[in-house]
């Protein structure tokens, strides 16, 4: 083994193509799923702001889109078959080719190797695979936008028998590109997460057992589990959708004997687990960052380790709340409203951990700790505004309403992309070498959270005011006119919202070249990560580290300084004292 | 955001809405608990010269507390959904009114009986988008679809229903006011969607008798 490593350490000098595009070092290749998902950000970001101003102001010119050519829009005037593939593909953007490669790509890329004390990925270039095949996804994705009868746009649930059968939408090969894609994805999701399981079984550095592991990485090993279980139910839903509309092979028509709700059961069956595949990382995310800026040890770190394991469990039987007025049999209805609301208690003493850890700690408000902060509040309200829709009878009346998009919203937005900021802010010195600016930062910050709860607070009270989701002109029904003025005020924040990512993207960049060199260790913190040298090199670090306790003996009555990370060997007592 | 909920007209509308209110108030309880408690923490523990966080991993009386309350609540609210699932969806009450109601791509298709209360005989009546009952009387829908899913919306009266191809899906309601209503569509059905419209007319018992002789002179 250590011959192995010494050799692996050792290595020569490889070329632009092998050190930036065809890499195998799983730092280089969680920088690229972050610049992946960065820049699908922006174009998930952008078609946001195109439905919400069509929303605001119905069929009016939604301005610097006269470009766009027909049959899309015509002369900056949207369509109603554009407006249902803007959301379609928004919602697919951002789950699939944001969120996912940058919290789960990106960092459990990055982080696995580094925090368990590994050198590299179990399989590195599996790894390099995973990534590439993710890109060609994407491309798949993006060229939708480019064929005949334009892209999807039966929504991102894709409900058959309206995805099943062209004449429906009018779309052809946009939704085959669609599944084809979302296969491939797969894919490369199904690498990834076989790659992170082996990692994390196998290549733990001497000393780090399973509860010493940050939790994150507890995260990480869940979120990549419930992959390797979710994914192929998803993958076999999209064949048999594919083949339905390829083959004519009917599993979701009933005029040949087919089932439309097998398609939501299938889906569901995938989604839910999905939804916590999105959150899972952003809180492991947060347990680390409140933990190392309240200079405290996380509060019941084996009540976290362990409702995180529930979570996962549970998320398997929970998927029939999304159908309870689907027409699937109401006894069905109690079922699912009851482990949906129990999947509420984990999640609940996740929340009450956190504010356990931050109670009498010495807290540090930098930028990742800001984020972190919000993702607690933010994960709450979207918490929170699940239990109106666990109940089957409320569920009656705001299902399919902008009640539902405030609550993905609060869960995928406040809970993982602050998750996801946070990560980028607290990780940026390791993965470039160089620290991000704290006043730009702070700025981003406020600004995005002010905006962001103006923009979705909002939609709960569209929702409760009886608003459809998926609708192109609200002002088309009578007993939505009083709401208006709410949808103009989302409109206005999200465009605030939209700004307020500018010092990001400045920062972010600028940052890249020009900010403060960092040192090892800037946030001194305990974990493994901040043993090797900012950028780590190929190989991380200088000699495999061996851990002697958890990560977040912070405040150590042992030691002098407020941190006490988890490799150093300290001294016994009676051993120094015994001269 | 107590005044948001469009008027309720229907009989089993106001349990959705007493137990919207219970988790209402329950949520917005917690969450002032939980955002308070942290707001305090954070000025309270606010970085100081000269203190040092206080070193301690966790409580185990603490952690069973707040893993039963919350789930003592949330299983009570379970019962008390399921009496009002059970009354809303879980079976049909004995009707007096029928009508069925067949979803395409974009209009809701409104198939009255007749006189004689059957249908599928030459005494039915077709109208788009037009649906006329009598108050106080327990409607029974017949919801069907011909294309792609559907949901039946009936703001007021707090039902939605989706409709789904290949399958005969029962749903009732008894509307307690008279007055015109909307019938949205509230499941994404393609390019008209949006606009997919019909009017529920609830008529007083006179005025529904008068509405049937129209329809149906002969009888």
């Amino acid at each position: 083994m250590s011959e192995a490593v010494a050799t692996h350490a050792v290595h020569e000098e490889l070329g632009f193509l092998r050190t930036y595009v065809f890499s195998t070092d799983h730092k280089m290749i969680a920088r690229q799923f972050l610049f992946l998902g960065l820049f699908m950000m922006i174009l998930g970001g952008l078609m946001a702001l195109m439905i919400r101003w069509q929303l605001a102001w119905p069929e009016t010119q939604v301005p610097g889109t006269r470009w766009i050519p027909e049959p899309f829009m015509t002369d900056g005037y949207m369509n109603p078959a554009f407006y249902n593939t803007l959301f379609t593909m928004h919602a697919t953007i951002m789950i699939f080719f944001v969120i996912m490669p940058i919290l789960v790509g990106c960092y459990g890329n990055f982080l696995i190797p580094l925090m368990i004390g590994a050198r590299d990925m179990a399989f590195p270039v599996l790894n390099m695979l995973s990534f590439w095949v993710g890109a060609v996804a994407g491309v798949v994705m993006l060229a939708g936008f480019f064929v005949p009868g334009g892209h999807a746009a039966s929504g991102w649930t894709s409900y058959a028998p309206l995805s099943a059968v062209t004449q429906y939408t009018g779309v052809d090969w946009g939704q085959n590109l669609w599944c084809i894609s979302l296969i491939i994805l797969g894919l490369s999701s199904l690498m990834g997460s076989i790659n992170y399981i082996t990692t994390i079984i196998n290549m733990r550095a001497p000393g780090m057992t399973f509860f010493r592991l940050p939790l994150v990485i507890w995260s990480l090993f869940i979120v990549a589990i419930l992959l390797l279980l979710a994914l192929p139910v998803l993958t076999s839903a999209l064949a048999m959708l594919l083949l339905d509309r390829m083959a004519g092979t009917s599993f979701f028509l009933p005029a040949g004997g087919g089932e439309p709700l097998l398609w939501q059961h299938l889906f569901w069956f995938f989604g839910h687990p999905e939804v916590y595949i999105l959150i899972l990382p952003a809180m492991g995310i947060a347990s680390d960052i409140l933990s190392v800026f309240s200079r405290k040890p996380i509060f019941g770190y084996r009540a976290m380790a362990f409702s995180m394991i529930g979570i996962a469990f549970l998320s398997w039987v929970v998927w029939g709340h999304h159908m309870f007025q689907s027409g699937m049999s109401p006894a069905l209805g109690f079922s699912f409203m009851v482990t949906t609301m129990v999947i509420a208690v984990p999640s609940a003493i996740k929340t009450f951990n956190w504010l356990g850890t931050i109670w009498g700690g010495s807290i540090r408000f930098t930028t990742p700790m800001l984020n972190a902060l919000a993702f607690v509040s933010m994960f709450v309200v979207g918490g929170l505004s699940g239990i109106f829709m666990a109940s089957t009878p409320v569920d009656i009346f705001i299902h399919d309403t902008y009640f539902i998009v405030a609550h993905i919203h609060y869960v995928v937005f406040g809970g993982s992309v602050f998750g996801l900021f946070a990560a980028v802010y607290y990780w940026f010195p390791k993965m470039f070498g160089r620290m991000m600016n704290e006043p730009l930062g702070k700025i981003h910050f406020f600004t995005t959270f002010i905006a962001y709860n103006c923009t979705f607070f909002a939609m709960h009270i569209l929702g409760i005011g009886g608003m459809m989701r998926r609708i192109y002109n609200p002002m088309q029904y009578e007993f939505l006119h009083p709401l208006q003025p709410i949808n103009v005020f989302i409109t206005w924040s999200a465009i605030a919202l939209g700004l307020a990512q500018i010092p990001f993207v400045i920062n972010f960049f600028w940052s890249l070249f020009a900010g403060r060199k960092a040192e090892r260790n800037p946030w001194k913190a305990n974990t493994l990560e901040w043993v090797a040298p900012s950028p780590p090199p190929h190989g991380n670090f200088d000699a495999i580290p061996v851990v002697y306790r958890g990560p977040y003996e912070y405040s150590s009555p042992e030691v002098t300084e407020d941190y006490l990370p988890q490799d150093r060997q300290l001294v016994p007592q009676r051993v120094a004292t015994a001269h | 955001m107590m005044g948001w909920l469009p008027e309720n007209v229907s009989t089993y509308g106001k349990d959705i809405d007493r137990l919207f209110y219970i988790i209402y108030y329950i949520t917005g309880v917690s969450f002032l608990l939980v955002s308070g408690t942290m707001v305090v923490f954070l000025i309270l523990y606010r970085q100081r010269e000269g203190r040092r966080a206080t070193y301690v991993h966790g409580n185990t009386t603490l952690e069973i507390i707040w893993t039963i309350v919350p789930a003592i609540i949330l299983v009570v609210l379970s019962f008390m959904s399921q009496a009002s699932w059970g009354n809303i969806k879980g079976r049909v009450p004995p009707s007096e009114v029928h009508v069925q109601v067949t979803a395409k791509q974009f209009n809701w298709e409104i198939l009255y009986p007749g006189p004689d209360g059957k249908i599928g005989t030459a005494d039915d009546l077709q109208m788009d988008n037009e649906l006329h009952v009598p108050v106080g009387k327990v409607v029974r829908v017949t919801l069907k679809a011909k294309d792609v899913i559907h949901s039946f919306f009936l703001p007021n009266l707090r039902l939605k229903q989706d409709a789904v191809p290949g399958r005969e899906i029962q749903a009732w309601f008894e509307a307690t006011k008279p007055g015109r209503y909307e019938l949205p569509c509230a499941e994404l059905c393609g390019f008209g969607h949006s606009g997919m419209l019909g009017h529920l007319t609830v008529h007083t018992a006179d005025d529904y008798n008068k509405w049937v002789k129209e329809q149906w002179p002969s009888s």
